[in-house]
């Protein structure tokens, strides 16, 4: 597979790639686009808009997603924003510059000619989305208004409120739903896929799951987009809406696919704390809020003793003895450091044995000199939404009392290895947003998220899939009845067997919580070889006792959760594997994969660039066998690869 | 805390449907309603119900399907009509965000899905929401092709302007307002996606068709009509007003009348 495995970056000047790449791109006739056949799975920001796209385009495709509607998507939770270069705040912001601080901000792991096109296509995302109709908020003059975010010295975001996801997601949606009524877009709502059909070295197709009836279906196509998003998941508790799984992308794994730097996830720095056992899910308050909220813990240990009995309030600890501790270590970004610093920063702290709540686990993040600067309304113009989610959750006023954050799952930078046409290695699959690894290198910035998946779905694949079926224009429709969807479906059938004749004692629910613990435990905010080798271990037992243990209740022909779960729970096993083995490989500290081996005297992380500047892409190579580790060099023609430094 | 949960079971569309009632314990008031019933059901699963037992005498019918995403109010997905509310008894909020502090201890509630004949259960407390989908395909959006977008800032939208567009736009599409409406009616969630693009310039051109196509497809599709009792206001988890029919009311009859 080895020719499959190269990143085909166009020669010539780095501003120029992309154009370079689009002028050798066979086109595709309308009259032969009516011919072919594209199959979507996904219908979040990348889906929705690939598929929209292709509709337009004249292509017949077809799109899959788990919810009741592809408006559920879990892209719609993203609340602060979406980047973009259009440098409307004259704050010497151009395309450059956010392809200089997502390289950055990745930590120097990330293909420079992929970023850059991101950042080249970015201001043509808010055009599309402004024509659409999406709200976003505007000056009084009636201009697009921004906002920052962290890693960043400029104001490039774009936002709807603190529903930038919601808004950007309802306006491809919408598109979607034009090519549907137009036809070019059958859209099927409740169904997985369970497996990818590969015929003769090439995807063909997909074996999906009725989620209502419980039937297997197949669905054959001339080429497969997989847009399904990340695996957060895996570690039970993120901020990852309860249904998001990485199974189609595992799947695309199994039959070839190669998977890069799995070990590669966010732990976003602002979210409300866990609170007890009882919690299955975690909620983000966006990043946007570090633009005005001051993170802090107190300086003194017996004012932490007294918060956590409720004998004072935290309004109550005078200002001297407050350590504001991101302002404190990295004075020129302060509050607004990356996400991965900013977590690491809040661990410290609270390892230190300063957490704020009763567990320990908790720094504040204050609104008080904000409302005195702004005053009430414009600070509840931005944030009022996330106040009253907070309040809602808490049961506590950030109006009057700092809200509590801690860090916790959020994103996988990892995700099937792409090449630059963002065609994974199975020629006619191919992988966008967050289901693919390409842009966010070790760390993402925020409101990248939103660009990516759009830029990926509205202006590249529809482009660069075009390169692939000018050659298939001439396939007849893929035949469901060939051996191959036979025997793909059969396998499925059988996974489906086995989980269901288990009948054991213990919940699906149950066991992917003990998986989780063991994640954040030991491939969480802090990882080092025995704890990866031994979380390799117990992930490896756990997996036995559920194939023993599990009850999986009801039947295949119903609608049922629990075999849902079983099925997504089965393959977050071989993902969270797969990411204890990639950050055992990677020993250096690189974005959000910290190795304690692996860092500076100031306990900042260290990279190690001789050893490690490659992107780690793994081959399946079967059940139970180790896979083969492939390195993709990464060179950095255009930027000097420096330390990462948010100090000054 | 300690409830007893009065829940509707229904196998499936055609099934008949009938309540269960079951005891639970130990659950924290910082439990969200959608928590507790995760606790149930893995109560039920090591019961040993499910819906293969009841076939052999069991008495409940395992654990209780319900849709749920996000878990953070946006997605939209949960629905759920608690001791006669949408989304139960707290305001503005979506059954996700809904605590059970907001519950007293030792209490009964009742657990129902969505009632409406363009709703129709696909099993317990899952209902079946593509009608909304139909309608917003018949006209819920505008029609720009990828690539075709001037540069953002040559359409000015006056900052109040955008606002109120974006107080619509914050619909969820739960189906709340539908399933609290006596007459089944989905005015609101039209109204929200008619009066969001409507505000905006770029919506103007196809505003008119946008209002006659999404009102007969509601139509078309079983939803009732409105009387104004204005329930749907009251129980929107995004406090969309019904000031907004005003505007598809009006928006409707500019389109009939230049017919």
């Amino acid at each position: 597979m080895a020719d499959k495995f190269t990143s085909k970056i166009p020669d010539g000047p780095l501003a120029q790639k992309w154009t370079k790449r689009k002028s050798e791109i066979h086109l595709v006739s309308p009259n032969n686009k009516r011919k072919l056949e594209i199959i979507v799975v996904g219908t979040g920001l990348g889906g929705a808009s690939a598929a929209a796209s292709l509709g337009e385009l004249g292509y017949n495709v077809k799109i899959f997603c788990i919810s009741d509607s592809p408006r559920r998507a879990h892209s719609i939770a993203a609340q602060g924003g979406i980047n973009a270069a259009k440098n409307y705040q004259n704050d010497n912001d151009s395309i450059y510059r956010l392809f200089y601080d997502t390289i950055k901000g990745g930590d120097y792991r990330a293909r420079e000619a992929n970023v850059y096109r991101l950042a080249e296509v970015s201001a043509a995302i808010i055009d599309q989305c402004v024509a659409q109709g999406i709200p976003f908020a505007r000056e009084y003059g009636g201009y697009l208004a921004n906002r920052s975010f962290g890693g960043v010295q400029v104001s490039r975001t774009f936002y709807a409120r603190g529903q930038t996801g919601q808004q950007l997601l309802l306006g491809a949606y919408a598109s979607l739903n034009k090519e549907i009524a137009a036809g070019t877009v059958k859209s099927y709502p409740r169904h997985e896929m369970l497996d990818l059909v590969v015929i003769n070295g090439e995807a063909k197709g997909i074996i999906t799951r009725n989620l209502v009836t419980g039937q297997l279906e197949r669905f054959g196509a001339h080429a497969v987009i997989i847009a399904t998003g990340g695996y957060g998941n895996t570690y039970f508790l993120s901020t990852n809406a309860m249904n998001s799984n990485g199974s189609a992308a595992l799947q695309c794994y199994k039959k070839g696919a190669y998977f890069a730097n799995p070990c590669f996830a966010q732990i976003h720095p602002t979210c409300i704390p866990v609170h007890g056992d009882q919690q299955c899910k975690l909620t983000l308050m966006s990043e946007s809020l570090r633009n005005d909220g001051r993170i802090w813990v107190p300086k003194k240990l017996e004012d932490v003793e007294k918060l956590r009995k409720h004998q004072i309030k935290a309004s109550q600890i005078p200002e001297e003895d407050r350590d504001y501790y991101l302002e404190r270590r990295y004075p020129a970004f302060g509050n607004l450091v990356p996400r991965d610093v900013a977590s690491r920063a809040a661990k410290e702290r609270c390892d230190a044995g300063f957490g704020v709540n009763e567990t320990g686990k908790a720094v504040y993040l204050d609104f008080s000199e904000a409302i005195q600067r702004l005053g009430h309304q414009k600070v509840a113009e931005r944030y009022g939404n996330l106040f009253e989610m907070y309040e809602k959750i808490t049961a506590s006023s950030p109006w009057e009392e700092p809200m509590m954050i801690y860090p916790a799952i959020h994103y996988t930078m990892g995700g099937i290895w792409v090449d630059y046409d963002l065609q994974t290695t199975i020629p006619g699959l191919y992988a966008i947003g967050e289901a693919n690894f390409s842009d966010h290198g070790g760390n993402r910035l925020g409101a990248s998220a939103l660009m990516q998946g759009l830029a990926d779905g509205y202006f590249i694949v529809p482009v660069t899939i075009g390169d692939y079926l000018s050659k298939k224009f001439a396939e007849p429709k893929t035949d469901v009845n060939r051996p191959e969807f036979a025997e793909a479906e059969k396998a499925v059938q059988a996974r489906i067997d086995r989980l269901l004749s288990i009948n054991g004692k213990e919940t699906v629910d149950s066991i992917h919580k003990e998986l989780g613990h063991i994640m954040w435990e030991y491939v969480g905010m802090a990882r080092d070889k025995a704890g990866l080798e031994k979380a390799i271990g117990l992930i490896k037992d756990l997996r036995k006792r559920f194939y023993e243990n599990v009850k999986v209740p009801g039947t295949q022909f119903e609608f049922n959760q629990e075999l849902e779960k079983a099925l997504r729970l089965e393959d977050f096993f071989e993902i969270g594997e797969l990411m204890a083995r990639d950050a055992l490989n990677r020993n250096e500290s690189c974005g959000g994969h910290f190795r304690v081996e692996s860092q500076t005297e100031e306990g900042e992380a260290k990279r190690d660039d001789a050893n490690y500047m490659y992107v780690a892409a793994w081959e399946y190579k079967g059940e139970g066998v180790e896979p083969e580790l492939h390195k993709e060099p990464l060179v950095y023609e255009n930027i000097k690869v420096i330390t990462r430094n948010y100090k000054d | 805390m300690e409830f007893n949960l009065k829940i509707w079971r229904q196998k499936n569309a055609k099934a008949k449907g009938h309540f269960e009632t079951y005891h639970i314990s130990g659950i924290e008031e910082d439990a969200s309603f959608l928590e507790m019933l995760d606790i149930l059901n893995e109560q039920l699963i090591r019961e040993g119900c499910d819906p293969v037992a009841v076939e052999r005498g069991c008495q409940s019918s395992g654990p209780v399907s319900f849709d749920h995403d996000c878990r953070e109010g946006i997605c939209g997905a949960c629905s759920l009509y608690i001791d006669g509310r949408a989304h139960g008894p707290d305001d503005h909020v979506t059954t996700c965000q809904l605590f059970m502090r907001h519950f007293k201890d030792g209490a009964t509630i009742t657990v129902e899905p969505w009632r409406s004949a363009a709703f129709p259960v696909i099993k317990d407390l899952v209902v079946d929401r593509t009608a909304f989908d139909k309608i917003l395909q018949a006209g819920g959006f505008i029609s720009v092709r990828t690539g075709s977008a001037q540069d953002a800032n040559n359409i000015l939208i006056p900052h109040d302007k955008a606002e109120e567009s974006m107080d619509a736009a914050a619909c969820v599409g739960c189906g709340a307002c539908v399933a609290t409406c006596k007459n089944g009616s989905a005015m609101l969630f039209v109204a929200a996606r008619v009066s969001s693009l409507a505000l905006l310039p770029q919506g103007r051109p196809e505003a008119k068709r946008r209002a006659k196509a999404m009102v007969a497809k509601m139509d078309e599709l079983g939803f009732g009509n409105c009387t104004n009792t204005r329930a749907c206001e009251l129980e929107c988890p995004k406090g969309i007003t019904v000031a907004h029919i005003a505007r598809l009311n009006r928006e409707f009859l500019k389109a009939k009348f230049s017919d």
